[in-house]
């Protein structure tokens, strides 16, 4: 097996035990430091899969700048434990993880039958930061960037009203 | 020996190198620091130990390892002790992209004097340093004390938003040499100093001085760590080994941005003037690019004898409502130079 | 590397949705639960960057880009909104918001 491979795996695993650390923890702040290491991972992948520049982005945006958010706010509102539901059953909660099981076994099954000829590997890709701008700036979506643009002020605005302390 | 394993030996080989020597440079710069701080106070800074107090740097490693190691009580424990671990950490990875000199030939190869020569390269820098926010506010949380709790959200709320700052003044770098990669900026920069990004691009150099100064935390921008204001900010309750981890993670911050600064805006391994670029034979590159290293650390040591420290609202509103605005107009210009120049 | 890299990296990606998926029914706490959303979102950008090493084509970056920003702006509002909420009754249980009014 490659270099390539081994760490396709590791990265792997380590990406799906961290998120099974995010939904299984019950303490806020450890989910949110399992799932920057679930994001790293990932960005690890991204860049085994040859495009270095959606990793570095992840990174960047994910990992280093919504995570930042998050890990601000729970340390701001010094969020405890979760509590166990009361009346609950313990019932309840395997029947979730069993259903989510099956939907993955069942997906799983679809999709090794249908990429069982192998699926396509394109030869000589290149995913480089200058092809993928080339790509983004292209007629087909110059203007959908744009529109993100005004996205983000809309959801800075849009934040900065729902946080802001209505003084009296 | 195949191929691959010609290329792990020599990056494994490059990763020892680097990594001893920014080790031996931090441990130097707290001497050099402390000497000239005091040289600039009129004073005369550690002189005993060894010759002109040279060994220094080794009593206070030795006086460190043998204090004792302190948990708070209620802190948590994990993350206290993972803290100083992921800034230091944060603070290693940044230097693999960072080319120390020109490419060398070796036995016939070509080798760079950089770990991974990325084509995302100075992305690269930009995410690593993002993730150098959680080292702090983990410092600063998991210590059960409020007041490191304020210290670390301060700092880590100025870490990023001096980041924007600094990211947007590479971009006109970056514009200028068309390229992320380190080794494409540097050679962008070849003819002589006046073709430096810091004659080219001086505003955005002094956006980069700015915001570099506060992402490290150092002085004018090192209220958090202000002994007077918050008591020791968010390493105050760290001591002994955690508390070096953490000054390494700082210096070697600063190493970074000094070695990311010499790179991207003075031309890196080139000489002044090409003349002197191999005046007896031999490539210097290495040799300029650390005396430009060097003039960084001095100037840092400099501002932090100098200026005295800014207060944290005065910080905030600078680095969004000046900086920003400054860098962003500093990246229309030179598109607009780019496009129309060219 | 190869072809079976992009079916096991299908199969990653699915694992992480169902996982996300099966947190965003179990847990209780709202900003675990915005956190098990953006697990789901990671693993629709990993199969969209499978897709597209494997049939070569580059406007699935693209897309992943513009999750990504998306993304981002989802979660600064979701934020302002949750501490918001937290503000207004001071606990972040999920089943404590279960009026359309306080």
């Amino acid at each position: 097996m490659s270099l390539d491979a081994i760490l396709f795996y590791v990265f792997a695993a380590v990406a799906v035990l961290s998120a099974v650390v995010v939904v299984a923890q019950r303490n806020p702040t450890y989910s949110a430091f399992a799932l920057i290491v679930t994001m790293a991972s990932l960005a690890g992948i991204f860049g085994l899969l040859g495009s270095p520049l959606i990793a570095v982005l992840q990174v960047i945006v994910y990992a280093g700048a919504i995570m930042v958010l998050f890990v601000f706010v729970l340390m701001l509102l010094n969020v405890q434990e979760e509590r166990r539901i009361e009346g609950g059953s313990p019932a309840f909660r395997w029947t979730a993880v069993g259903l989510g099981g099956l939907l993955a076994v069942q997906v799983t099954v679809v999709l090794l039958r249908a990429t069982r000829d192998g699926p396509a590997w394109a030869a000589g890709f290149d995913a480089s930061a200058r092809k993928v701008a080339q790509v983004l700036f292209s007629a087909q979506y110059v203007y959908v960037f744009e529109a993100t643009s005004i996205l983000i002020v809309a959801a800075l605005v849009g934040a900065l009203t729902l946080a802001r302390r209505t003084g009296k | 020996m195949s191929a691959t394993q010609q290329e792990l030996l020599i990056a494994v080989v490059k990763v020892l190198v680097i990594f001893n020597a920014l080790l031996i440079l931090f441990s130097f710069m707290t001497y050099v620091e402390r000497r000239m701080l005091a040289f600039m106070q009129f004073r005369l800074g550690p002189n005993r130990t060894g010759p002109l107090g040279l060994l220094q740097p080794i009593a206070d490693g030795i006086k460190l390892f043998f204090k004792e190691e302190l948990m708070p009580e209620g802190a948590n424990k994990w993350l206290f002790m993972a803290a100083p671990a992921v800034a230091v950490m944060t603070a290693f990875l940044s230097m693999a992209v960072v080319p120390w000199g020109g490419p060398v030939t070796v036995k016939g190869r070509e080798v760079t004097l950089q770990i991974a020569d990325l084509d995302v390269g100075i992305l690269y820098i930009f995410a690593i340093s993002s993730l150098g926010v959680y080292g702090i506010v983990l410092a600063g949380w998991s210590a059960n004390n409020k007041y490191t709790l304020m210290g670390g959200l301060r700092s880590s709320a100025q870490m990023f938003s001096y980041e924007l700052a600094l990211g947007l003044s590479w971009v006109g770098v970056i514009m200028l040499a068309s390229s992320f990669r380190i080794g494409d900026i540097v050679a962008a920069q070849a003819g002589g100093f006046w073709r430096w990004n810091f004659v080219t691009q001086f505003v955005g150099f002094l956006v980069y001085v700015v915001a570099a100064t506060a992402e490290v935390n150092r002085t004018p921008f090192d209220l958090p760590e202000a002994e007077t204001e918050l008591v020791g900010g968010f390493h105050t309750e760290y001591s002994s080994m955690r508390f070096a981890l953490l000054q390494m993670a700082e210096y070697v911050n600063m190493i970074t941005v000094s070695a990311i600064g010499a790179n991207i805006f003075f031309g890196g391994w080139l000489a002044p003037i090409p003349a002197l670029q191999a005046p007896f034979g031999f490539d210097l590159g290495l040799l300029w690019f650390l005396l430009k290293m060097a003039a960084a650390l001095f100037f840092f040591v400099w501002l932090r004898g100098t200026l005295t420290r800014v207060r944290y609202d005065q910080l905030m509103h600078f680095g969004w409502k000046v900086l920003v605005p400054v860098a962003t107009l500093n990246i229309l210009l030179t598109a607009a130079a780019v496009t129309f120049l060219r | 590397m190869g072809p079976e890299v992009v079916r096991h990296a299908l199969v990653l990606s699915l694992l992480l949705f169902v996982i996300g998926a099966v947190g965003v029914f179990l847990r209780r706490n709202i900003i675990t639960v915005f956190m098990c959303v953006e697990l789901m979102l990671n693993a629709v950008n990993l199969s969209f960057i499978a897709f597209s090493r494997s049939l070569g084509t580059l406007d699935a970056q693209v897309l992943v880009f513009f999750v990504l920003t998306v993304a981002a702006a989802e979660a600064a509002v979701g934020l302002a909104i949750i501490i918001a909420l937290h503000r207004q009754k001071d606990t972040l249980d999920v089943d404590a918001f279960s009026l359309l009014r306080w």
